[in-house]
């Protein structure tokens, strides 16, 4: 009773679509974005979030500006970037591939496919291959517990992977 | 045009729904809904016949051409044929009051919504009144569906009760529980269910505005989120005058970054202000001081989408099912090594037994089931002679367990219980706030001990510093995180001794 093969390699929205094209440090557009989200109930996450969409990481010189936005200290927004796992501090590579680390998936070999994904592409968490195709990140649980072990690629998910499947995703990612 | 329904959750798309849709596209007017949550049958289609919906799974794109070939229009006869959706035993089984519409309407239409019982709970709120609402809340018996359980119409009374000014709803969609996805599953396949749910609780309580907090791994929920959020203000279910009532109420999502500990409620608040995701101690309540120091509902996802059905139906209704103080139903999720993983909605009460092997079928490698983590990654591991444990938040306890969002995760007998155990502690070091001693530094000397045991260092010695260790945590952390993570940690100590004195070849004297 088992589905088919279907670990989104099926996917038909090309993956160059979504591919996500980041800006180059620009002081001005940092800060028209840091102003569109300024007066938003508890901005400093919005703001994060867009500066990273942007940017692929929160900039090191977009810190002290989005602490006077929103009247903290370097020190405050510094804490806040570090303290979630999903801020960073430089850009990632082309792609990004979350595995996932959580129970529901070491259930079903999880730890195997944790362990294929870092010899494969040759990194540990939050490294990028030296061809800067691949940024390789842990995740803590996708929703997906019932079809692991699972990752997501560029944000499409992908399920009941395997070494070889990994292979065949990854094939594309370049 | 024949309607032929495919999901768009993203365990469907994970397993090539998207594929599906495109190859049935030109045959058949496609509409895209949530999951039913049988996993093991996405991506599973539905066919619209006179009969009613008859279901084929799991449908690959390449199975499509076939498929139409045999008549899948009419729903005719083929290997993938389910029969009628409803009779699917694993669907026929359930109580679904929650989950009634997951799956078989669009997401993101209103009339879909309404066709199917939608606004009737708003509706009725808005003609009873605020205090008769809360009172009907009460009388439910709904507890807090994130995992502690708490009466949702006391929480909401504290609220109603504080003075005039303003209030917030907050919903807590930071579903970060290991083996549960209930509530991206809702949030995906109805959403308007917690937007209609949430607008009762600020009419209710006096709030007009609302905060979801939705983990950022979960992208296709936080898009539908999004885009329900402007077809209800479209619709007038959200904004100034909401349904005409002349009552104001509107919501917005914020989205997390990767912050487990944010699922717990005064962390998330913090979050939600725009700090680190630091507990709060507690008192004050947030229901007396929660977001912005303001009286705040803090409640699940699942337990507000379930506010309006016991409007719609009578306290009554719901309450008339459940088991002894644990009232109404819970969506069970079944994962890890499951046959038949997926969502199951129930009544409290059914044993542990029945949810593994008699819903969830056993294992899928087919191999025999040695433990359940039940709860999350804070949950007890339980062993088969604890299958007799009835789904329940006391009888849960009472075995020094805990039933948390209603994560079930299965694991057969290859699993390493000390490994386990030294996960459970690796994840608290992770993910601890900082803001406790015991969490902080304890999760990281458990990670420690636990590891001197595995590689079999003064094992009777450091079992006994782990026991001390996790009484610790137990009794010192601020929050959930610090003060649960034991459960995993003794289940495993307690029911598996056997895997902590395994002889190791690596062994250090």
């Amino acid at each position: 009773m088992d589905a088919p093969d279907g670990a989104g390699v099926d996917n038909p929205r090309a993956r160059e679509d979504r591919l996500p094209v980041y800006e180059a440090w620009n002081e001005d557009r940092a800060a028209a974005i840091i102003a569109d989200h300024a007066g938003m109930d508890g901005a400093a996450l919005p703001i994060l979030h867009a500066l990273q969409h942007a940017f692929g990481c929160v900039p090191r010189d977009a810190v002290p500006m989005v602490a006077s936005a929103l009247n903290l200290t370097r020190a405050e927004v510094h804490g806040i970037v570090t303290f979630y796992h999903e801020f960073r501090q430089s850009p990632p590579g082309r792609h990004i591939l979350h595995v996932c680390r959580a129970e529901a998936c070491q259930a079903l070999g999880g730890d195997q496919v944790v362990a294929h994904a870092r010899d494969r592409l040759g990194v540990d968490w939050h490294g990028t291959t030296p061809d800067g195709a691949v940024t390789l990140e842990p995740v803590f649980c996708l929703g997906l517990c019932a079809i692991g072990p699972a990752a997501m690629l560029d944000g499409e998910p992908l399920a009941r992977l395997d070494a070889a499947k990994l292979d065949a995703v990854l094939e594309q990612a370049s | 045009m024949t309607r032929v329904f495919v999901p768009r959750d993203a365990a469907a798309l994970a397993l090539g729904a998207d594929a599906v849709a495109k190859a049935l596209d030109g045959h058949a007017t496609v509409v895209r809904t949530g999951s039913r949550g049988m996993f093991w049958l996405e991506p599973m289609i539905e066919v619209e016949t006179e009969a009613g919906r008859i279901a084929y799974g799991p449908v690959s794109a390449a199975d499509v051409p076939g498929l139409l070939a045999a008549g899948l229009l009419t729903g005719a006869a083929h290997a993938l044929r389910q029969g009628l959706t409803q009779e699917i035993p694993f669907l026929a089984r359930q109580t679904r009051v929650t989950f009634t519409r997951c799956g078989a309407v669009d997401p993101l239409s209103i009339e879909d919504y309404e066709a199917h019982g939608g606004l009737g709970g708003l509706r009725k709120a808005l003609e009873i009144g605020p205090a008769a609402t809360i009172e009907t809340v009460l009388k439910s018996g709904l507890r807090g569906r994130g995992g502690a359980g708490f009466p949702t119409g006391i929480k909401w009374k504290t609220v109603a009760d504080t003075p005039d000014g303003q209030k917030y709803i907050v919903c807590n969609a930071d579903e970060g529980d290991s083996g549960t996805y209930a509530d991206r599953m809702l949030m995906e396949g109805d959403p308007f269910g917690l937007i209609e749910g949430m607008v009762i609780a600020g009419l209710a309580v006096g709030a007009t505005k609302g905060f979801v907090y939705t983990r950022s791994e979960y992208p296709h929920a936080i898009a539908t989120f999004d885009a329900a959020l402007a077809e209800a203000r479209k619709a007038g279910l959200l904004g100034p005058d909401v349904m005409g009532s002349g009552r104001a109420f509107d919501i917005a999502q914020r989205v997390g970054a990767g912050a487990y500990v944010c699922g717990e409620e005064t962390a998330l608040l913090e979050s939600l202000e725009g700090r680190r995701g630091q507990v709060r101690a507690k008192p004050p309540l947030p229901a007396h001081q929660g977001l912005f120091a303001r009286p705040t509902v803090v409640n699940n996802v699942i337990t507000l989408a379930t506010v309006p059905m016991i409007l719609r139906d009578g306290a009554e209704t719901y309450q008339m099912i459940g088991f002894g103080r644990s009232r109404g139903t819970m969506p069970i999720q079944l994962a890890g090594n499951v046959r038949f993983g997926g969502l199951f909605e129930a009544g409290f009460g059914v044993t542990l037994g029945d949810i593994v092997n008699d819903i969830g079928g056993g294992t899928r490698s087919g191999r025999p089931v040695r433990a359940v983590q039940v709860g999350g990654p804070l949950g007890a591991y339980f062993p088969p002679s604890l299958f007799d444990t009835p789904f329940d938040y006391e009888a849960f306890a009472a075995k020094d367990g805990l039933i948390g969002h209603g994560g079930v995760v299965v694991f057969d007998d290859t699993v390493d219980m000390a490994r386990q155990a030294r996960f459970a502690m690796e994840f608290c070091a992770a993910e601890s706030c900082g803001k406790c001693t015991p969490c902080r530094i304890g999760s990281v000397r458990g990670m420690e001990t636990v590891e001197k045991i595995i590689a079999g260092i003064q094992v009777d010695a450091n079992l006994e510093l782990l026991r001390d260790l996790c009484h610790t945590m137990k009794f010192g952390s601020l929050c959930a995180l610090g003060g649960f993570i034991p459960y995993p940690v003794m289940s495993a100590l307690t029911y598996y001794p056997e895997d902590f004195r395994r002889p190791h070849a690596m062994a250090a004297e």
